[in-house]
């Protein structure tokens, strides 16, 4: 996020796109919720109605994926009207002439049918934007889990630019990471083009640097992302695959597709606390230590840099991940890692390497921790990026995007849109909070939401088990009635094996961040 | 702009306006007794407890709803104050069970504390014999009736706090209660199990179904540590006995989250001790997983890794990292991937 939680219960106006916060994000909804009885406003732009639609001034209920058209409709309006902070986009921003071209091609008419609104709530949402300063955008998966997910969060930006409203506190741009140490992870170059704090990669500066630190050559090809390591498994260009953590064969878009990647491994190692759906495809499995196992730092959606403290040792031989690594590195490449413990390894390496981290040492840890960029041991960290405008990278550039359409939509065999997300009582695909005493008593098994119209139509009951079939499986599970979601969807989670969302997601991404379109597939519904 | 100032106790002291007399006492030192008051809540004046003397002003006045003026003179531990106190103190402790030692609060409970400050020795006034009976009907708290001192801080904590509006207060007068949207239970309530009702609860009224029996205040060492579930990364206390977690409370005044927590947070610790854990090294061979050690395991996967190094190069291998782990797992593991094996396949669930 560009700003911090602290802003949200302050914010004068709030546009919450493509997040459930109260089930997802549940303590920084709460601050949303705060500022809402305090007076600010909130528009909801959501397919559903959630629960955040009862604290909106306006909840646009667009049609999924149609975000783009939405956004560019709004930023229509706001140069149609003369509403856009002429002075931010003239000394903070460039490309506001392409930009213009774009969104001229989206007049309301066009992007309220593309969205399925009333032409007047797009007339309605931009001139309330405009009319309050700044305004905080906040996005959840709802924009990323597209197909044009990068195109989406490039039109949030565009719109915020726009309305001035980037670099202030109570406005910017904010992500809400899903899972708790995404960006932690990020941060620390758990990704195929970075290295650590987000050094390119192919940059032979960059490839000296570590070179000389970690003491080995390294390669200037820029790695695979996740999805073609698993069809790298199937080709067999991908020989060995290590999966540390996470439950792909739950997790993933097209279960029966991930699995047979994963059957078709050569060679798989899985680290992981409990067995799970993936570990079955494993050829050796190591046992880890859990949270509060061992210590150290999360990173949270703030870029806030927090203690993670251990309180008790991991059941019988099971090690920290870090050790697992170390152990690996020497007898794999006869390497002698000294760092030998959480501590030392961020103290030593990490803000050693990560120029936004060389403030953060353990020591100055012990209370509320830290957000980045700390550039220097006196550095407080950093709440609100690119503050007063000033963007980190020079100016703030608008980026024209067009709408695209998810790349599957309903059609008459499969008529109806699927969209899928989290639920409250559980996390992903509930390894955790599957086995915490009381969660599976207060949310037991997945339900296929369905509106009202549609259960009276296709005759179906509150609680009647129903069939999902899309092109990729089927599911049955009970069907629960609600106004929640609109005529034409089906929304469901990912949290139970059985009726577990992604037998039927469909496994296409984002050509650039490769994010897979979770958010919607064409499914058919069917009586049992 | 100069401060206002007032005399406390006959001390000149600076306010803010806005700040509450408790406000103004708390910023100095001055420890005013409260006990339904709520941080950053409406004070709704319930319990007077917080009771000051101002010069001038008829009857005493709750310092928690009383804004600042300048000039005024407080007296906070005046003798008619503490006498005022008592009697207050002794009305609540007669308006139900508190019987300390049955009582899961004991040792964490303001009304207990009050009773022993103010040295409250008998009980002078008449119990009454029934209460509403306790619910213990959901998985995650037990709401002991015969507890409640009425203080009205649940339902802060739910509608000013955490915005649920699940908890309200019904009925009137000798037959008042707190009661969950139309008096049903908690869990066919609005209710969505936050807990901050249980976190804000100043006595044994609100317990943590989990917690219970499993130790005493004084038995448990607190340690601060970061949620494991989602990226908003709220600061927890985890309640250590022997070396484990009993319960989860939310770190006060702290970032993020400021005192609050969802259901995952507070009660989604136990996972750790689950015995499906995996316990040592597991090596599959046909087709069934047997145990191995660490040695072995380890060799084994080095040696696996090096021969296809060497047969197909360092791009044969790739990796995914956790989203869930600490970040020095994560950057461990880059590291053994770039600089050991030399390859740049490390990715991980970026994207959800
Ligand atoms: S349940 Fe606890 S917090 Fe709520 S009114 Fe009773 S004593 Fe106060
Ligand atoms: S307590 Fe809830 S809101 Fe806070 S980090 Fe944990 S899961 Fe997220
Ligand atoms: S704390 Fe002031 S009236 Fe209760």
């Amino acid at each position: 996020m560009t700003n911090s939680f602290a802003d949200f219960a302050k914010a004068k106006m709030l546009l919450v796109i493509g997040s459930n916060m109260t089930e997802a994000h549940p303590v920084a909804a709460t601050f949303l919720k705060n500022a809402v009885l305090k007076g600010g406003e909130l528009i909801l732009v959501d397919p559903r109605r959630t629960d955040l639609a009862g604290f909106a001034s306006i909840h646009a209920p667009i049609k999924v994926g149609s975000d783009i058209a939405f956004i560019n409709g709004l930023m229509h309006v706001l140069i149609k009207e003369d509403l856009y902070d002429k002075k931010y986009v003239d000394s903070c921003c460039t490309g506001f002439e392409t930009i213009k071209a774009k969104v001229m091609e989206y007049p309301p008419e066009r992007a309220a049918e593309i969205c399925g609104l009333d032409v007047d709530m797009i007339y309605q949402v931009a001139r309330r934007l405009a009319a309050v300063k700044p305004a905080m955008l906040m996005y959840t998966l709802g924009i990323t889990e597209h197909t044009c997910g990068v195109n989406n969060v490039l039109s949030c930006a565009n719109l915020q630019m726009m309305l001035g409203n980037v670099g202030f506190e109570c406005g910017g741009v904010n992500p809400l990471r899903g899972q708790n140490n995404v960006q932690g992870a990020c941060d620390m170059g758990a990704l195929p083009n970075v290295y650590p704090g987000y050094q390119k990669v192919g940059d032979p500066q960059a490839q000296a640097k570590f070179e000389k630190l970690w003491g080995a050559k390294l390669s200037d090809k820029p790695g695979l992302v996740m999805p073609h390591m698993m069809d790298g498994l199937v080709t067999g260009k991908i020989k060995a695959f290590y999966i540390f953590g996470e439950n792909l064969a739950n997790s993933e878009p097209d279960i029966k597709h991930v699995e047979h990647c994963l059957e078709s491994a050569e060679f798989l190692v899985c680290q992981d606390i409990f067995p799970t759906e993936t570990t079955r495809f494993a050829d050796v499995i190591f046992p880890a230590a859990a949270w509060s196992e061992n210590d150290g730092t999360f990173t949270n959606s703030e870029r806030r840099v927090s203690r993670v403290r251990t309180v008790s040792t991991p059941p019988g031989e099971a090690k920290p991940n870090w050790w697992i690594f170390k152990e690996l590195a020497r007898r794999i490449g006869g390497q002698s890692w000294t760092s030998n413990s959480a501590q030392e390894i961020w103290d030593n390496e990490v803000s050693v390497e990560a120029p936004q981290l060389c403030g953060v040492k353990y020591a100055r840890l012990e209370g509320d921790g830290l957000q980045w960029p700390v550039p220097s041991l006196d550095h407080p960290g950093t709440c609100t990026l690119h503050k007063d405008g000033c963007f980190t990278c020079g100016q703030g550039r608008f980026t024209p995007v067009d709408w695209t359409p998810p790349a599957e939509v309903p059609d008459a065999e499969y008529p109806f849109t699927l969209s899928t997300g989290r639920r409250l009582y559980h996390y992903h695909t509930r390894t955790q909070t599957g086995r915490c005493q009381g969660l599976n008593d207060l949310l037991g098994e997945e339900t296929a939401d369905i509106s009202p119209a549609d259960a009276d139509s296709l005759g179906i009951e509150h609680g009647e088990m129903i069939r999902l079939r899309s092109r990729r499986g089927e599911v049955a599970l009970k069907a629960k009635v609600t106004d929640q979601v609109p005529p034409g969807m089906v929304w469901m989670a990912f949290h139970f094996r059985e009726a577990c969302a992604n037998w039927l997601t469909n496994p296409v991404f984002d050509p650039v961040s490769w994010t897979a379109e979770y958010k919607a597939c064409a499914v058919r519904i069917e009586k049992l | 702009m100069a401060k206002s100032t007032l005399m406390m106790n006959g001390r000149e002291v600076g306010f803010e306006p806005g700040q509450t007399i408790l406000d103004v006492a708390r910023a100095h030192g001055v420890d005013i007794p409260s006990l339904c008051y709520l941080k950053d809540c409406t004070p709704t004046g319930a319990c007077r407890v917080c009771l000051v003397e101002i010069k001038g002003a008829r009857s005493l006045m709750a310092a928690c709803a009383m804004p600042a003026a300048p000039g005024m003179e407080i007296l906070t531990e005046s003798e008619k104050v503490v006498k005022a106190r008592k009697l207050n103190i002794e009305l609540l402790l007669a308006s139900g069970r508190h019987d300390c030692v049955t009582c899961e609060a004991n040792g964490d409970c303001t009304l207990q504390d009050l009773a022993y400050r103010y040295k409250i020795s008998e009980l002078r006034f008449e119990r009454p014999e029934k209460w509403y009976p306790t619910e213990d009907l959901n998985p995650m708290i037990i709401r002991d009736f015969s507890r409640c001192v009425l203080c009205g801080r649940c339902i802060q904590a739910c509608n000013e706090v955490q915005v649920n509006r699940a908890i309200s207060f019904g009925y009137r007068g000798a037959a008042a209660k707190i009661i969950t949207s139309g008096d049903k239970p908690y869990h066919e309530s609005d209710c969505v199990f936050c807990g901050q009702c249980v976190e804000v609860c100043p006595v044994g009224a609100l317990k943590e179904k989990k917690a219970k029996g499993l130790g005493r205040p004084w038995e448990v060492e607190k340690v601060r540590t970061t949620c494991p579930y989602c990226g908003v990364g709220c600061q927890l206390w985890l309640h250590v006995k022997d070396g484990k977690i009993i319960k989860v409370t939310a770190v006060e005044d702290g970032a993020p989250n400021q005192g609050r927590l969802c259901v995952k947070g507070r009660f989604g610790y136990d996972f750790i001790y689950s015995e499906d854990r995996l316990k040592t090294p597991l090596i599959k061979e046909n087709g069934e997983f047997r145990p191995a050690s660490w040695d072995e395991a380890l060799d084994l996967v080095a040696d696996k890794f090096k021969g296809i190094i060497a047969e197909h190069g360092p791009d044969a291998i790739a990796g995914l990292s956790c989203a869930r782990s600490i970040n020095e797992d994560s950057y461990n593991m880059q590291k053994l991937f770039r600089a050991v094996i030399g390859t740049n396949n490390i990715d991980h669930c970026a994207r959800t």
